[in-house]
């Protein structure tokens, strides 16, 4: 029980400031109870599915594969594999991060899943078409060419700045989770 | 649409994993299992907060803030407003779009679609847990920077 609490402290403080919100003005309260549940169906479309493929992807997909395509000696191949695989998500970024940890897991080059994490961010195909019918393509294609180069560069920069025992750590962590 | 592909997608390769192998896709579903409680708490919080923030910092909020800006200001703004933020691509994009014709400039969209999809303080509780806090913090410090790079390039471009 009390890891529960623990556990869970975040989420029960959070459900507290809520209830305040809601004794301050019944409306806000309100509104924000309903943003929550399109919030919560958005992760219920989402998040089950992902974690059942993960799940079958770490049995089944052997690590030497994944070495080989996305590891450290897969160069450009692994950067755009990476970039493809991101950009071909859908889903909000907390998606990619599970999917991320599933690669580290699996040996995937830490870099490369940097740039993964960068274009499922910001590189998207499907909400590409959709930036360019509401924004127009200059905005869009303008977007989308100064992002390939700045993700594959912050990717480097985040390595160049990290300790190699936290990177380690940020490993180790992955067997754990999964 | 994409969860309908999402829950397609993983039941078709659920069945074709039973069939090959009953214990593995055991395995796979217990691992699966085990990994989404082991992120629910920190799912939850986000949840939450996501509603809370949302609630206070409404639409008309946001365009009132970056309507009538002044240049750099208002992209500042914009930047912050999209790293708090958390909408989804199909309502985000018309609302910029909207924002656009209601006065807010081109750069000032520029960073707030660059922060909105790159930057997430709200979910730093779930990537935090995945990631660890110096990456996560650097992460998105870098993306928040990177987002005024991507103004300046969007105003030259198409402002």
């Amino acid at each position: 029980m009390k890891v529960l609490i623990k556990k869970y402290m975040g989420f029960l403080m959070a459900v507290a400031a809520v209830g305040i919100i809601m004794v301050l003005s019944t409306k806000t309260g309100l509104k924000a109870l309903g943003i929550m549940a399109g919030t919560f169906k958005e992760m219920l479309m989402l998040l089950p599915p992902v974690f059942v493929m993960l799940g079958l992807l770490d049995v089944w997909v052997p690590r030497e594969t994944m070495v080989k395509y996305m590891g450290e000696g897969s160069g450009i191949k692994g950067i755009v594999l990476s970039i493809l695989i991101g950009s071909a998500a859908a889903g909000p970024l907390y998606g990619a991060f599970p999917v991320a940890a599933v690669f580290m897991k699996k040996g995937a080059k830490f870099s490369n899943i940097l740039i993964f994490l960068g274009a499922w961010s910001t590189t998207k195909i499907p909400t590409l078409m959709f930036e360019i019918a509401s924004l127009g393509p200059a905005f869009a294609l303008t977007r989308l060419a100064i992002n390939i180069p700045g993700i594959i560069i912050i990717a480097h920069l985040l390595i160049k700045l990290m300790p190699k025992k936290e990177i380690e750590r940020i490993r180790e962590n992955s067997y754990e989770i999964l | 649409m994409s969860g309908i592909i999402l829950y397609s997608s993983a039941i078709i390769l659920l069945v074709i994993s039973f069939l090959k192998d009953r214990e593995k896709t055991k395995v796979a579903l217990k691992k699966a299992w085990k990994s989404f409680e082991s992120i629910l708490p920190q799912i939850l919080t986000v949840m939450v907060i996501v509603g809370a923030l949302l609630a206070v910092l409404d639409t008309q909020t946001i365009s009132r803030l970056l309507g009538s800006q002044s240049r750099w200001m208002g992209v500042v703004l914009a930047a912050v407003a999209g790293s708090i933020a958390i909408i989804p691509p199909y309502v985000a994009f018309p609302m910029a779009a909207l924002l656009l014709r209601e006065g807010a400039g081109y750069m000032q969209m520029g960073a707030f679609v660059s922060t909105l999809m790159m930057v997430g303080i709200v979910t730093m509780p779930v990537e935090i847990k995945y990631f660890g806090k110096r990456l996560t913090l650097l992460r998105n410090v870098f993306a928040f920077m990177f987002s005024f790079l991507v103004a300046a390039a969007i105003g030259l471009v198409v402002g």
